[in-house]
């Protein structure tokens, strides 16, 4: 059932800057970008606090550019701009890709990639191909900025690194070498959340990185190292099964979840060989 | 020129495509109320305290005391408490209401409720509970399969489907000189003022029941209105103001009926030629924890449960039993497309036994004018199935396709149906539907309780009357369906509307007709007065049968089709992916071929949604997935092309022939589909499909085929 609005608080900061103070004397304060997130648990009754920072008038942290061989994706950006961007067309294909997996075109127009990320589920379309590109999340405090390695961003299911005080305001990606391969599995062929999503690329150094298989999304080192050796498919597939722990959800099943990574896994490697 | 037979553009089309229709929810009267209910968090166990724990001023607080007359929703068994009482037996049961003009401090409100769990049941093959059983009997099975060369078996599992049409359910009560007038989201008003009248003890002039603008019901809105409707009314008038009680998505999908999910085991005996020589069926509905209208489903489904085909020896059991699940109801097709998805699946697994073509076995034993059906009766001349299934394998190239196909990674399947069309056996008689014409200066108004929910009724029973009375289409008007106003035409339910109330409607025309003898209607009504003409159910001379041995006409006519089916299959993420569907449809008489046209689509595509994708998670009696975004219902994307075939053979008693044909385009999808998977080699025989089933049987049958090398 829905949640009462009239329980909830909605801070309204004028500049980044105050909003990073919101943050730091606030707390706890739930940021709100797109709200494709928070609206659902709203409109479930399960909401994420009672206290909401509004970031939507934070111009600054909108837009795509690339300074000194980096691309840089403002937090604020909307999967709809991701799919227009001609520069992530060239750079970064699989970003692209997934922005036009993201829910409906409606959700693609509210929902930004910061969002995505701090909601945390692993199920997010983006995040595995922020884990394939070596992404790195750019946070920022009242205190100053700190760059956390996209890898090293999630802690558990839904945890991160970062503090109650952070916000998100970039992803820094370096250039990607080698051919991007991007595929989202759902329970329908549109408007739908993932079963399995692998976000790779196919070069002297293979990235491989798994949605929905484990409480985090997941890089797969050491599938990638067996494809690098060249070892077979067939061990690149024993080794992801060690590195991935899928469940039984509503969606679909922890046996599925396997052997459709590893299916996945096995597509990748023969269509960019 | 003529009405009937053109698609002439939807009454309703231009208020819903431009957002001026008023749905329930756009509706507002002063002094309104908002109604919340509060329901049962466990499947099974008694109540031990309810308690508010909000501040109770502005609440309008009430529980099964504050009922003035029966505690129940007044249908077949009369089971099932209006509000709970000391016994909670599904999630979800509604046991307090609450009103507040606030929806907010209404949606705040905190409610405990403590219980006394006790061990629910959910398996429905071991319930000891049985709402009602079925036996159906023609000839001697045992003396068919003594004669047999093969006998074939199976088991056939069909899971629950959620109606998700667009509005949820909703309703405004108004309490109003001793009575209450309730405007709602529903099918049938006549059944929302019979529940009424029931819980709140009034007599029927006391209770007037408006249906309001409707979006969609496929059965969902048949008999769950009236327990909307009775909680909406007990608030307005414990409160003396309006309320308004309208569910949101989660509690649409948690709380609402369902298709009934069911296990169907079927026997055949086939003398190696082809011919049947014995089905023996058994069937078992879950009908979750109370009755509603889980009896016609069964007797739907075990009518139907042999399929459109000849044999002289049948036996089909059928019972439909309790679970401490939210109670199951009705839903386009109405059990038909269970038994029919077991019945043409086992068809296709006694052709494969038989090394006999599919189409061939289909051709030897489809149902032919004269012939008897398993209830034993006599079919007059409209009966299709042979040419429908000869068009659909000609325009598919059926048999080349199929061989094409192999081992390209796609599979071809069809399936043969059919599809009784009005209240079964003696509903109709009992029904005894009335509906009304008025004369009006430009023309006339129809006056009939049927309602339209999308379907486009309005639209097509105008042109009915148009037709008959040879006035323009414009010159009709159709008036609301409101219990003050119309006369009961019966349910919108069975596909019953254009044929059943469609042809009172034409004799009502043509009673018309003959009365104007020749004047237009502004000088019939000026030299003679009103003229009102109404018209009730008569059945067709010989019609009858026996509930009692379940024999004779147990449908007025049916409709008859054939799907077919070309899938895919993903081999990386094991979904199969429908490419294209053609729907041979025999409809009698397509009023409005648009229209037609779009129920075969619609009916289609919600087949599809059956077959391949939607699943009702329960756990521990709850959908755990009650939400759009986890119950997959098809999008366009998962729609394939849909090559829609009308064929007409007229019923000689429905209006210029028209047929029912609401409901049948739903049943032939997932066997067309599981008949396609078949032929990729893959045996599923539960639906839906989904990917991790077709994952199961493709690597169980992988190794299988291991196993025997």
């Amino acid at each position: 059932m829905r949640s009462a609005l009239s329980a909830l608080e909605l801070l309204e900061p004028r500049s980044l800057s105050h909003a990073l103070a919101l943050l730091r004397d606030a707390a706890p304060v739930v940021p709100l970008a797109g709200g494709t997130d928070v609206y659902v648990l709203l409109n479930a009754g399960t909401p994420s606090g009672t206290r909401y920072l509004n970031l939507q008038r934070l111009d600054g942290l909108r837009g795509i550019a690339r300074r000194n061989g980096v691309i840089s994706i403002g937090a604020l950006t909307t999967f709809a701009e991701i799919r227009r961007s001609a520069l992530l067309a060239r750079r970064l294909p699989s970003l692209v890709a997934a922005a036009r997996e993201v829910g409906a075109v409606q959700v693609q127009n509210r929902a930004t990639i910061g969002g995505n990320v701090a909601n945390g589920s692993p199920a997010g379309d983006s995040l595995p191909v922020l884990a394939a590109s070596d992404a790195v999340v750019v946070l920022r405090s009242a205190d100053g900025v700190r760059r956390v390695p996209f890898d090293g961003f999630y802690t558990g299911y839904r945890q991160t690194v970062m503090r109650p005080d952070e916000l998100i305001v970039a992803f820094e990606v370096p250039p990607v070498p080698g051919r991007q391969w991007f595929r989202k599995v759902g329970t329908r062929a549109a408007q739908t959340i993932s079963k399995v999503v692998l976000a790779a690329v196919r070069a002297p150094e293979p990235r491989v990185a798994f949605g929905s298989v484990a409480p985090t999304v997941v890089r797969a080192r050491r599938t990638e190292s067996v494809l690098a050796s060249g070892g077979t498919l067939n061990e690149a597939a024993a080794a992801l099964m060690t590195e991935i722990a899928p469940i039984d959800d509503l969606r679909s099943t922890a046996e599925y979840r396997r052997r459709v990574a590893a299916n996945l896994l096995r597509q990748f490697w023969t269509e960019t060989a | 020129m003529p009405t009937v037979g053109r698609s002439l553009p939807r009454r309703d089309g231009r208020d819903k495509v431009t957002g001026a229709a008023k749905y329930i929810d756009d509706l507002a009267l002063p002094g309104m109320l908002h109604g919340r209910t509060i329901r049962s968090s466990i499947p099974c166990g008694r109540i031990r305290s309810v308690s508010l724990l909000s501040d109770p001023a502005g609440f309008t607080v009430v529980d099964y005391r504050n009922i003035p007359g029966r505690n129940v929703v007044a249908l077949i068994g009369d089971d099932q408490p209006c509000l709970a009482e000391h016994v909670v037996r599904h999630v979800a049961e509604p046991i307090l209401l609450l009103a507040h003009a606030d929806r907010e401090r209404l949606l705040a409100a905190d409610v405990d409720v403590q219980y006394e769990p006790s061990e629910p049941l959910f398996d429905p093959l071991r319930s000891p509970k049985v709402f009602k059983s079925i036996a159906m009997r023609k000839g001697d099975v045992d003396a068919g399969f003594a004669e047999a060369d093969e006998i074939v078996e199976g088991e056939y599992r069909v899971g629950h489907q959620e109606h998700a049409y667009i509005e949820p359910n909703g309703v405004i009560a108004v309490p109003a000189d001793g009575g209450v007038t309730v405007y709602g989201s529903l099918q049938c008003p006549y059944y929302v003022q019979k529940a009424l009248r029931a819980v709140l003890d009034l007599p029927a002039d006391r209770v007037r029941v408006v249906q309001a603008e409707t979006g969609g019901g496929f059965g969902g809105k048949e008999e769950y209105p009236s327990i909307v409707a009775a909680h909406a009314c007990l608030l307005a008038l414990e409160s003396g103001r309006p309320v308004k009680l309208v569910y949101d998505r989660a509690e649409d999908m948690l709380a609402t009926t369902k298709r009934h999910p069911g296990v169907i085991r079927t026997r055949t005996g086939v003398t190696r030629d082809g011919r049947l020589t014995a089905i023996d069926v058994d069937v078992v509905l879950d009908g979750g924890a109370y009755m509603t209208l889980s009896p016609v489903v069964l007797s739907r489904g075990v009518i139907h449960a042999t399929g459109p085909y000849r044999c002289d020896n049948v036996r089909v059991r059928g019972r439909v039993v309790m679970t401490n699940t939210p109670p199951n109801g009705a839903f386009r097709g109405f059990g038909a497309p269970q038994t029919q998805f077991a019945s043409e699946v086992h068809m296709e697994r006694v052709a494969e036994r038989l090394g006999m073509d599919p189409v061939r076995l289909r051709e030897i034993n489809a149902l032919r004018p004269g012939d008897t059906t398993a209830t034993g009766q006599v079919l007059g001349r409209d009966v299709s199935a042979l040419a429908v299934l000869r068009d659909a394998v000609e325009r598919t190239d059926f048999k080349r396709r199929r061989r094409e196909l192999r081992g390209t990674g796609r599979g071809l399947g069809l399936a043969l149906f059919f599809h009784g069309a009005g209240f079964t056996g003696a509903g109709e008689m009992k029904l005894a539907s009335k509906a009304s014409l008025e004369l009006t200066e430009r023309g006339a108004r129809v006056l009939a309780s049927s309602a339209d929910i999308g379907q486009g009724s309005r639209t097509v029973h105008a042109q009915i009357v148009a037709e008959a009375l040879g006035l323009p289409f414009d010159a009709i008007e159709i008036a609301r369906a409101d219990t003050a106003v119309v006369p009961d035409s019966g349910p919108t339910v069975a596909s019953r509307t254009s044929m059943i109330v469609g042809g009172l409607l034409r004799r009502c025309a043509d009673d018309m007709k003959q009365a104007l003898g020749g004047l237009t209607p502004k000088e019939y009504l000026k030299r003679r007065g009103p003229l009102v003409v109404t018209r009730q159910y008569e059945p067709p001379t010989s019609a009858a049968f026996d509930e009692e041995t379940y024999t004779g006409d147990a449908y007025g006519t049916y409709a008859w089709a054939c799907d077919v089916a070309e899938v895919e299959l993903d081999p990386v993420t094991y979904e199969i992916r429908p490419v294209r569907i053609t729907a041979v449809q025999e409809v009698g008489k397509a009023l409005n071929p648009v229209l037609a046209a779009g129920q075969i689509e619609g009916g289609t595509a919600q087949g599809v949604g059956y077959a391949l994708l939607e699943e009702v998670v329960m756990r521990d009696g709850r959908m755990a997935n009650a939400q759009l975004t986890n119950y997959a219902v098809p999008t366009t994307m998962d729609t394939p092309r849909i090559d829609v075939v009308i064929h007409e053979r007229p019923y000689r008693h429905g209006p210029y022939g028209a047929k029912g044909l609401g409901e049948l385009p739903l049943d032939g999808v997932a066997p067309a589909i599981a008949n396609a998977v078949r032929h990729l080699g893959i045996d599923v025989r539960a639906i839906p499909m989904t990917p991790e089933r077709v994952m199961e049987a493709e690597t169980g049958e992988r190794k299988k085929v291991g196993s025997k090398k």
